[in-house]
């Protein structure tokens, strides 16, 4: 790898398809993971219409759902495909690969002061094999009995079953490959993070001076490596189970009048296995948002991320317990409640180190010189939201409480909080942040102040009220609570979530608005807009293979010395060096 | 009501706009133009502000939730166990709303407060060992008094030991419907396994083993009749897909799965009667006949039929997705004196009674 990198002849196929520059992939991860946000938030509007008023008929489902809605009313089986879908979409392809995609590949090499990936073509598979299963997944929309019907997780036998609902047909099977294909990506990408970020670091870049995005894309890709794989092999016993007539989870089924052959397997050995990589998974979907979080805070505070060893011990904690805690989404599976205890007790000891981060947060702020550009508020926003949504874990991981919320609109309210939106946030956050970074041009500032505070006051809005849904005793999942005249005094409730539900979709409008003309109209970029100290705003505005001209910057500081007295300027750069006498923080 | 909420909402979200639209003109048409798309004074201002007023709107919106929503959350437990786990319910709740009033305060009265000004400086303030350490220890030892007090709750809730008192009954889930088994004069539950479901031309509803002795007195119905005051033992059984049994009012759910059978135990301290007079279920009630009024009155007007009254009964619901008719798959539960529940079982029809020809 040389300067001479930056001189290759391009064609648009290398350039803007299989390009192998971890900037476009970047660009390719995140365009296509909104793409997949609008679809997954489409339908999240669709059966939030549905619950607020139930069986009625909407022009919406007559276009968008066609013989799935007959005269416009929304069919039972389509209002799980729609919450299958959303929960797969917004988990996997928005939130794993579109925020973790887009930044540990845009971030990982600017900020650690690499000219590319280890492997460029590793990671332009990858970006290519996410692009594969993100067709097939749209492909299931579209086949004759539907998508995957059976919840994001997919339990069997309901998952396992074609008899048991039709979107365990050919649905489910285009659901099991295309995320074979994802984990395979991922981990793809993972691997290359990883090796990056362990060999590729420049000159100076010691481990403890690594920004904290970094530390968080880095503990990430760990965490992916480790947990992925074993999804892939409950996807593939239950891939055998469906189509070669295994019974790893299946056992003494009677079905559409018939007994089936399966004996001896169990479900419950799915769930131990889907939760192994579904806990981890939070904290996929989590830490990167927590880690854009930590620059973006720290640099429009003009202060020093406060506790940085903290934080990384913190991130380090949470990736080890993440590991260990799955079985309190089991609590009433079935299993032993010896095992519930001991996950009651890692799961709480997790609130441990999240605690300690989001004090480390508040303490930035105390004392700082707050610039509130849209990055900052949409942080500001994740570290509120993390919190409430966080809070209420205590109830959810204490399996004597778990009990009666399991499985209710409380748990909804709890995990969008904690994770949908915190980690929303974070893309939004790292999106305005670094759009100058991607595109060479700013977004419009006034329009991302609307996208924000539209969007902060409707997530409550939606989220709060949930919780009273989940402890007046209302199970999630259910197409229509009409069934049960107990819950008709919920009618006005969810009526209100709706109503803030379409307000905040709408509020996404404007952010896309934003986002695709100032592609092509924003104002130009400078160099620094931000004056952020990391190394990726010491490369020029314009795109160049290998991203620095001449050499690698050297780093001769860590990332957080704003407003360091003694110095003019309330920034110092990575890569200038010490002045004389001027001694760096010991950490 | 829905009116009336509907109005509050619009207010808020209108005062959001305006507020937006406000911050909107100043920057466009201030007298500097300024066009970097990097927040200057004013936006720091503006925003600042928002942020404290944002915090005034989490705090509004919780206690109009409580004032709002509040009569739609469940009553307190009707099971001997279930009151302890309010307990423990309350003490948490308490904390989370103790901790949550006080960080979002200082995270958005921060953001207001050190809301940027050109000339100042930030202070360059990056660690205190000690402050991490409260901070650290604090979780640790409130977190380890909640695990203690959960995990003696869970203990005690979830360690079911066999015992001449307690009455055992079988729940058995289907798509899309349950059914309950009581064990008869014997007992002891006989065996069954979904083998037997194709005997006796489909009466045999949860698949008795005919051939074990134990379950010809067994008795199968379709809605759950328990005896206050008395241990309930619940063996739980699934046919086809994952259901679970959940049953709020008595703290009570577990998954039921097929191939195996799961357990769960209470105590019923409440008759349905006994509920249904308590003050907050009579106001309960009652507001849901009158939104049911409402809605007759619509029905009506188009020519349908008008619902139903509401009586309130304790419900059996399944909260594990299992298909189309999920949201439907319903038992309803009856909590009666000890004499009115034997009363009512010597009148079902036992299972040998049922497959003779």
């Amino acid at each position: 790898m040389g300067a001479d990198h930056a001189h290759h002849k391009e064609t648009f196929i290398t350039k803007y398809i299989f390009s192998q520059d971890h900037k476009m992939i970047a660009k390719q991860y995140l365009i296509t993971g909104l793409i997949m946000g609008i679809i997954g938030i489409a339908m999240s509007l669709l059966f939030r219409l549905q619950l607020a008023w139930p069986e009625k008929s909407f022009w919406v489902f007559d276009t968008f759902l066609g013989k799935w809605a007959p005269e416009g009313v929304m069919d039972p089986n389509v209002y799980l495909a729609l919450v299958t879908i959303h929960g797969t979409l917004m988990v996997f392809f928005v939130l794993t690969a579109g925020l973790s995609g887009t930044f540990s590949n845009l971030l990982i090499p600017l900020q650690i002061g690499a000219r590319d990936m280890a492997s460029g073509l590793l990671n332009m598979i990858s970006y290519w094999l996410f692009f594969l299963s993100s067709v097939i997944m749209i492909a299931s929309l579209f086949v004759e009995s539907g998508p995957a019907a059976a919840g994001w997780t997919i339990y069997p036998p309901l998952s396992a079953l074609p008899q048991a609902q039709p979107g365990s047909g050919l649905g489910m099977t285009l659901w099991l490959v295309s995320m074979a294909i994802f984990i395979a990506s991922s981990l793809l990408g993972s691997l290359n993070y990883i090796v990056t970020v362990i060999n590729l670091r420049t000159k100076g870049m010691s481990m403890t001076r690594l920004p904290l995005t970094i530390w968080a894309f880095f503990v990430t890709a760990i965490i992916g490596v480790v947990s992925f794989p074993v999804l892939l092999s409950a996807a593939l016993l239950l891939i055998m189970d469906r189509s070669f007539g295994t019974s790893f989870f299946l056992s003494d089924i009677f079905i559409q009048g018939e007994v089936l052959h399966y004996q001896g397997g169990s479900p419950v050995l799915y769930e131990h296995l889907f939760w192994f990589l579904g806990h981890p998974e939070v904290y996929i979907v989590l830490l990167p948002a927590l880690g854009i979080t930590s620059e973006v805070l720290a640099t429009n505070a003009r202060k020093p991320i406060f506790g940085y060893r903290a934080m990384v011990a913190s991130i380090l904690a949470i990736a080890f317990l993440s590991t260990i805690v799955w079985g309190h989404h089991m609590f009433i599976s079935g299993m032993n409640p010896f095992l519930g205890s001991v996950f009651t007790f890692t799961t709480l000891l997790i609130a441990i180190p999240s605690a300690v981060k989001a004090f480390n947060y508040i303490t930035t702020l105390w004392k700082g010189n707050l610039q509130m550009n849209p990055g900052m508020l949409f942080s500001i926003g994740l570290v509120s939201t993390f919190i409430s949504g966080g809070l209420t874990g205590i109830i959810l991981g204490d399996s004597t409480l778990d009990i009666n919320v399991h499985d209710t609109y409380f748990v909804v309210a709890h995990f969008h909080l904690v994770m949908g939106i915190s980690a929303l946030y974070g893309l939004f956050a790292g999106v305005y942040h670094w759009f100058p970074k991607m595109f060479g041009r700013m977004m419009n500032k006034n329009l991302g102040y609307l996208h924000f505070w539209v969007t902060a006051i409707c997530a409550y809005g939606v989220f709060f009220p949930m919780h009273f849904i989940g402890m007046a005793g209302l199970p999630r999942r259910y197409y229509s609570n009409t069934a049960f005249p107990y819950f008709d005094d919920l009618a006005n409730i969810n009526v209100i979530i709706t109503i803030f539900a379409l307000i905040a979709g709408a509020a996404q409008l404007v952010f896309l608005y934003n986002f695709i003309a100032s592609i092509f109209y924003g104002k130009k970029a400078v160099q620094n807009p931000w004056k952020s100290n990391t190394l990726e705003w010491t490369t020029p505005v314009e795109h160049i293979h290998g991203n620095w001209p001449g050499e690698i910057p050297h780093v001769e500081r860590w990332a957080y010395d704003y407003s360091k007295p003694g110095h003019d300027e309330d920034f110092i750069p990575q890569n200038v060096p010490l002045a004389e006498g001027e001694e760096e923080l010991q950490h | 009501m829905t009116a009336f909420i509907l109005f509050a909402i619009l207010v808020l979200v209108g005062v959001a706009i305006w507020q937006i639209t406000k911050i909107f003109e100043l920057s466009q048409f201030g007298q500097t133009k300024d066009d970097s798309q990097v927040a200057n004074d004013k936006d720091n201002h503006r925003n600042g502000q928002l942020m404290f007023a944002f915090l005034v709107f989490i705090y509004l919106f919780t206690i109009y939730s409580f004032w709002a929503f509040g009569d739609v959350l469940l009553p307190d437990a009707a099971s001997e166990h279930g009151q302890d786990i309010d307990r423990l319910m309350w003490i948490s709740f308490a904390l989370i709303f103790f901790v949550q009033t006080i960080t979002q305060a200082l995270l958005h009265y921060f953001s207001w407060k050190y809301r940027g000004r050109k000339g100042q400086k930030a202070l360059f303030y990056a660690d205190n060992d000690k402050l991490e350490f409260i901070w650290t220890i604090i979780p640790v030892i409130t977190l380890a008094g909640l695990i203690m007090y959960g995990l003696f709750t869970w203990t005690a809730i979830m360690n079911i030991e066999e015992n001449d008192e307690a009455l055992v009954v079988e729940l058995y889930a289907q798509q899309f419907n349950w059914k309950a088994r009581y064990a008869g004069a014997d007992g002891v539950l006989g065996d069954a396994n979904v083998r037997f479901l194709q005997d006796f031309d489909g009466l045999n509803l949860v698949g008795i083993d005919a051939s074990d002795p134990n379950g010809l007195d067994d008795v199968v119905v379709q809605e759950l009749h328990l005896p206050k005051g008395r241990e309930i033992i619940f063996k739980m059984r699934s046919q086809d897909v994952l259901h679970s049994a959940y049953m709020p009012h008595f703290r009570a759910q577990m998954n039921c799965v097929p191939g195996m059978i799961t357990e769960f135990a209470f105590t019923p301290s409440m008759t349905t009667e006994e509920m249904r007079q308590t003050p907050e279920m009579a106001a309960k009630v009652q507001k849901i006949n009158k939104i049911r009024y409402e809605n007759s009155q619509a029905l009506i007007a188009n020519g349908e039929v008008a619902l139903d009254a509401y009586q309130f009964d304790y419900l059996l619901l399944c909260n594990k997705i299992c298909g189309a008719s999920h949201y439907n798959m319903q038992m309803k539960i009856v909590v009666e004196e000890e004499r009115d529940f034997n009363k009512w079982l010597a009148q079902q029809t036992t299972f040998a009674q049922t497959i003779q020809p």
